[in-house]
């Protein structure tokens, strides 16, 4: 048993807590208390290894580009051709260990990696009728439903001088859009200044 | 700001891209064997072609993953990506000069 | 009343919004809606400014972005702009600008005696003058910037805030005139994602200035009102009015200006000011209309001389008469517009100078039903008036078009309105590298081929200049654009209206006058460079051939309007004093911008503290409440030392170096870069990658590893831990972790394909806490379950354990030369677990210690630091390591090391450096000699490296690269210093300057 409140956010030292913004605001912007997080490398063209993972997590790598799967209590995320993020929230520091041990007892002998990189993350929630127009301030991802793909989707890149990984959870048509936007640690601090100056714009004062 | 295909992503902003130099250089396999000019052949020397370039590009702010590009130096346009290893499409380096 | 020249009804303007602006310091009255050159004309104002070379009175010429004399500078410091066309800037309340070229006065100033000095500046004038002597240009620019009145930069830094932002289309339609709407209806309805992008803040174009044009049976601008309407509401749809699309780039990339708060004169203070659009277009019609020449004719600058379009715009879209008393001056049939809109508006047209020996064409017709005074083959061949033009001199053309014969009659006016043809707008078209073909009928270059995929110009912009074929043309490149980006079209954009452009037209590009070409008067082809058709000549006659080198040396169309009036009849004077078809002599580059674009854009909000991440460590707000000073490694922001109360960096810092060394220090090295390397072949792919062997290390154990690029030299090193048989640890330094990740990332998918290894970036996934000193191992016993003997955890071992109840990984490894643990805990808990080492380290004197106290320590040790001992062209044996390479294994950059000139024994190679005086600390980067000649230059025999005051070793050490360095050991050499001090120093035996055995590690 670890102690929970023995951790810190990545953005602890902003004092965040009460200043939650209003639910109509045109962007809301929250940090996800820490999340758990598995990279997970293997080949696609495996058939033994995508079983092996489906059969620990009961849920299927996502082998189209840019897409995501998600069930109640993990979303993983299509990285590359070889390459998963495996996220879950609100669960114990335990978590990540205990996620990492069970895919690396699946996999055996298959050729892979599974690596624990939950701690090296923050998880920004962006959300309301201007988020993806923030967003687009900094990066150059199409958000179009055309483009992008919509709820279900994800894809790396870059949100001005930071390196993200995002998220998309819902559609216009169902209350959002809304998204998890992903970036290392170190970089919470800038992201979230960067992102709450973008949009100030649409603060209406 | 170039539009770059990725393989495995789908077309992207050129600011996700790192260009990685002249495609097809490969790493000689006993380089003890090789003369000083030989190996310097390898390590310093690289072609500047007018029209068709075969290029190597990572899509280091995205999947990480390097690929070859054809592209023409002229007009930018890039006329095929293929994956590394594999031989460049045949394409007439005339027709881009 | 908004000025005496205000018509009481009538034009896109609000007659009952008065607005108070200031020019030159005089307040007038303006109506919202006006640009301030509406506002300045409607006051009678015409003169804006002073010209550039000979300070001749200027006046406004246009109502749009071509003006090349109306250039203002526009607010109050810090919040002002040089350069602003008040032919662009919407008047709003408050408004106050400066004329900027006007040293020391408008009205009254001494560049006007160039004037009289006129023919002492040729073309190329300056650069004849002022380049000799070379040394003496920047005396010499100071001077005549001043007195060429560019403008002032804002003293103090801008106070507002920019945005940028990135956009996607399917269609981007630049332009929202008659073809420029009719395109964005017909792409829009196909559902395509349509940008509609205007300059202007009202749609409708060159019809918002026409008085009497009809669509579809309807007043015109009734038709814009029900596109603009239509457009609106189509939320595929994006229309960005104030915005100009000033650059078009590489696969359909695109760069705007929003313009956003300008215009308000109350601006939100969360709204930016301008807005930066990069947008990528799958595919683009250009609709951005077309640009009216003016005649080239004598003294053809004096303020009241107009483009006749520009004053039809004054007329109809802001009821102002530019004038009382007009002259038309025209080669073509619509000057006669400008006659008919000014007669309407009750301004005396006394006569249209016609150069066509004939006249003819709609306009004219009505003009001659209208009873104007119409003179056929008639040329302006001088004019007068110092501050507004007061009358003109014409006289009858010679057949040939090249002379004028006869009695010259002087007209009493005090405004000419000149047409000299049209030139389609081509700028982004060309931006992109689209090629032109020169028009021989409508005489002016129009789009030939686009070179982009998907881009096409529609409308007077593609040369066709009836109402009639901009609608037609704008629907059907609309249409073309959607389907192409892959939509069917909706309902059809089916538009009617009159087809006449305006032919026929007589193209003489040089109006012919009674004297000869440059004397006693003055033909202007570019009005803000002050370029005249005798000066091109001069060009010419002085040998240049290329219309691009004509360009620079004459400086046509190199002022901010780009020569938007100048550069075709420029062509065309030097094609018939070629005698070459005007095709021939071409056109010269068009560059973005297409008209001046702010700074603050580029910038948008990366500035200040947005300029770059400042990365932070779990730690960080510990060393922030504690006082540390911080140093930038790479994006990081580390402890560079943590002061006491009252301490100065040298007093911290000796007392942080010897605490370490006498009890026990603390260090943040979360920064240092940490990668995951799993996989069957790890251990093979590690002996390739670094210079030494890793097959053989046990599980368990760290060893260091030198990395080096193809070329031989030093790129990188780091302690690489085996954590199970095949999975490994690897650590970089803190400024290259995303280097080293990328170069390894490289060999293995391109070189080693078939090795089976994965790597992962962990370096954020620990907070990295190093315990440092003899008492290291007592506190961490304290903290931790880990069995810490020197047998169970030796240097270079590692265990997994729990440190203050937090799962840890535990290296004993050491960059101090003390006994070291680097502890890495799960990020979220650094700060926890660092609090519980300081509380608990109490007892020894725990001393947290920064990067400048970690970099003597390490000195004293002589150990490296890469990018500081070695800066790309140091290799592995210059800094006497050959211990760490292997002899039997290829690795990268094994080759090299090999070649003739990393053998030479001359090479700099890396020594430790004691000065005579031991109080003295030689800077780091000092040049090293074997002989202090009286001045420079000596022979350098190299620099010194890394150089501190060490406490510990009672003073100061020093690294240095020499030339053949570890062949001089006890050789004496100097280093002389700035201010003439040289201070000699030793090569010493060894780098190692404390506890060279080693003891402290054990």
């Amino acid at each position: 048993m670890i102690e929970t409140y023995l951790r810190q956010n990545a953005l602890a030292h902003l004092g965040l807590e009460g200043r939650e913004p209003s639910s109509d605001a045109a962007v809301r912007l929250h940090e996800k208390s820490l999340p758990t997080a598995v990279n997970l490398r293997g080949e696609k063209d495996d058939p033994t290894f995508l079983e092996a993972v489906n059969g620990a997590l009961g849920l299927g790598l996502p082998v189209e580009p840019n897409t995501a799967a998600q069930n109640e209590t993990l979303a993983i995320l299509w990285l590359g051709p070889n390459e998963w993020l495996l996220v879950r929230h609100d669960v114990s520091p335990e978590a990540e260990a205990q996620l990492s041990a069970s895919l690396r007892d699946a996999l055996g002998d298959i050729h892979s990696a599974v690596t624990e990189v939950g701690e090296s993350l923050v998880c920004i929630h962006i959300s309301g009728p201007r988020a993806a127009d923030v967003i687009a301030k900094g990066c150059p991802l199409d958000l179009h439903p055309s483009a992008f793909g919509g709820a279900g989707h994800c894809a790396q890149s870059h949100l001005s001088k930071t390196a993200i990984t995002l998220h998309q959870l819902s559609n216009e048509d169902e209350g959002g859009p809304d998204y998890d936007l992903y970036t290392r640690r170190s970089f919470a601090d800038y992201l979230w200044r960067w992102l709450s100056d973008a949009a100030r714009e649409y603060s209406g004062g | 700001m170039l539009l770059i295909s990725c393989p495995h992503c789908g077309p992207r902003c050129e600011s996700e891209f790192a260009n990685g130099g002249e495609a097809h250089i490969e790493r000689p396999k006993d380089p003890e064997t090789l003369s000083d000019a030989d190996w310097a052949e390898f390590v310093f020397f690289r072609d500047n072609p007018k029209g068709l370039v075969l290029e190597r590009w990572n899509h280091a702010q995205g999947c990480r993953r390097w690929f070859n590009a054809a592209r023409d130096s002229v007009t930018y346009e890039i006329l095929a990506v293929y994956p590394m290893g594999s031989p460049p499409p045949a394409l007439d380096p005339k027709r881009y000069v | 009343m908004s000025g005496r020249m205000r018509l009481p009804h009538g034009g896109q303007i609000d007659h009952n919004k008065p607005l108070s602006f200031t020019f030159n310091g005089r307040a007038y009255k303006g109506l919202a809606g006006d640009t301030l050159a509406a506002a300045l004309l409607a006051n009678g104002v015409h003169l804006v400014g002073r010209s550039f070379k000979y300070h001749r009175p200027r006046g406004i010429v246009t109502a749009g972005p071509e003006e090349p004399n109306a250039l203002v500078q526009v607010g109050e410091d810090p919040r002002t702009d040089p350069n602003i066309k008040a032919t662009q800037l919407e008047l709003v309340e408050g408004l106050s600008a400066q004329p900027q070229n006007a040293w020391p006065s408008l009205e009254f100033d001494v560049g006007a005696v160039n004037t009289l000095a006129a023919r002492l500046i040729p073309a190329g004038f300056y650069y004849k003058t002022f380049m000799w002597p070379v040394s003496a240009w920047k005396t010499y620019e100071h001077i005549i910037r001043r007195a060429a009145g560019l403008g002032r930069a804002p003293s103090q830094r801008d106070p507002d805030r920019y945005d940028k932002t990135y956009a996607y289309c399917d269609v981007l339609v630049v332009g929202a005139g008659p073809a420029g709407l009719a395109a964005a209806l017909a792409a829009g309805r196909s559902g395509a994602r349509v940008v509609l992008v205007e300059q202007d803040h009202l749609l409708g174009g060159a019809l918002l200035s026409a008085a009497e044009e009809m669509i579809d049976g309807q007043a015109a601008l009734d038709w814009v009102r029900a596109a603009e309407t239509e457009l609106s509401q189509m939320a595929n749809v994006r229309i960005l009015r104030r915005t100009i699309a000033y650059g078009a780039f590489d696969h359909g990339f695109f760069g705007l200006m929003e313009n956003v708060t300008d215009h308000l004169a109350e601006p939100p203070a969360e709204l930016p000011r301008h807005r930066l659009w990069k947008l990528r277009a799958k595919q683009a019609v250009f609709c951005a209309g077309a640009i009216e020449r003016p005649l080239v004719f004598a003294d053809n600058d004096r303020p009241g001389i107009m483009t006749a379009s520009s004053v039809q715009s004054y007329i109809n879209r802001y009821a102002v008469r530019p004038g009382k008393r007009a002259v038309v001056f025209t080669n073509n049939d619509s000057g006669y517009g400008a006659a008919l809109d000014m007669t309407a508006a009750g301004i005396e047209v006394v006569a249209v100078i016609d150069l066509r020996s004939a006249p003819s064409g709609p306009l004219t017709e009505r003009a001659e039903a209208a009873g104007l005074r119409i003179l056929a083959e008639h040329a302006i061949i001088g004019t007068a008036g110092r501050k507004r033009v007061t009358k003109v001199r014409v006289a009858e053309l010679a057949v040939e078009g090249d002379a004028v014969v006869g009695a010259v009659e002087e007209i009493d006016c005090d405004l000419i309105a000149n047409s000299g043809g049209w030139s389609p707008t081509v700028h982004l078209f060309c931006h992109a590298k689209g090629s032109l073909n020169w028009d021989e009928e409508h005489a002016c270059f129009v789009p030939d081929k686009a070179m982009q995929a998907g881009q096409r110009c529609a409308g007077s912009a593609n040369g066709a200049f009836g109402l009639g074929s901009c609608l037609a043309e704008g629907a059907e490149a609309g249409t073309a654009a959607a389907a192409e980006a892959g939509f069917q079209a909706g309902a059809a954009v089916t538009v009617e209206s009159e087809d006449r452009d305006f032919l026929p037209g007589r193209w003489i590009w040089l109006v012919p006058s009674d004297k000869p070409l440059g004397q006693k008067a003055k033909h202007f082809v570019d009005q803000q460079n002050d370029v005249t058709a005798a000066d091109l000549k001069l060009a010419l006659r002085e040998g240049y051939v290329s219309i691009e080198h004509v360009k620079r040396y004459t400086t046509t169309g190199m002022a901010t309007d780009q020569g938007k009036l100048g550069n075709v009849n420029a062509i065309g004077i030097v094609a018939e004093e070629f005698g070459r078809p005007l095709p021939e002599v071409g056109v010269t580059t068009f560059r973005p911008p297409f008209t001046p674009v702010s700074f603050g854009i580029f910038g948008g909000r990366d500035v200040d503290d947005l300029l770059d991440p400042l990365r932070r460590t779990p730690m960080h707000a510990w060393h922030e409440r504690n006082g540390a000073l911080f140093e930038d490694v790479g994006q990081w922001r580390r402890p560079w030392y943590y002061p006491q109360f009252g301490e100065d960096m040298h007093t911290a810092v000796n007392r942080e170096v010897k605490a370490v060394r006498q009890s026990l220090g603390i260090l943040d090295a979360s920064t240092l870069g940490k990668i995951d390397i799993q996989g069957p072949d790890a251990a093979e792919f590690l002996n390739r990658v670094y210079t030494n062997a890793w097959k053989k290390l046990d599980i368990g154990r760290c060893r260091y590893g030198l990395m080096l690029g193809e070329d031989g030299m030093v790129t990188d090193d780091g302690v690489t831990t085996r954590l199970g048989e095949n999975h490994f640890l690897m650590t970089t330094t803190t400024g290259n972790a995303a280097a080293v990740l990328s170069h390894l990332e490289d060999y293995l998918q391109t070189e080693w394909p078939d090795l089976k290894v994965f790597l992962t970036s962990v370096t954020e996934q620990f907070a990295t806490i190093t315990l440092s000193g003899p008492n290291a191992r007592k506190l961490l016993a304290e903290l931790s379950d880990a069995e810490l003997s020197p047998n169970a955890l030796p240097h270079m071992g590692y265990t997994a354990a729990r440190v203050a109840g937090v799962p840890a990984r535990i290296f004993r490894i050491s960059f101090t030369g003390e006994l070291s643990y680097e502890i890495n805990v799960p990020a979220s808990f650094g700060m926890a677990v660092w609090q519980t080492v300081m509380t608990v380290g109490e007892r020894y004197g725990i001393t947290p210690y920064g990067t400048e106290a970690m970099h003597v320590l390490r000195a004293e040790k002589g150990y490296i630091i890469v990018g500081q001992e070695t800066d790309g062209s140091v290799n592995p044996l210059d800094l006497d390591m050959g211990w760490a390479v292997s002899k039997t294994k290829d690795f990268i950059g094994k080759r090299s090391l090999t070649r003739a000139d990393m053998l030479k024994p001359d090479r700099k190679q890396l020594v430790g450096i004691l000065t005579q005086d031991p109080q003295e600390v030689l800077p780091e980067g000092a040049q090293l000699v074997e002989q202090v000649l009286p001045q420079p230059p000596m022979p350098m025999l190299g620099h010194v490296t890394s150089s501190y005051y060490s406490p510990n070793c009672g003073r100061s050490i020093a690294m240095a690269l020499v030339k053949g360095g570890l062949a001089r050991k006890g050789e004496t050499l100097y280093a002389p210093l700035e201010g003439g001090k040289t201070v000699a120093c030793v090569v010493a035996e060894s780098p190692v300057f404390f506890d060279p055995a080693g003891e402290r590690l054990k």
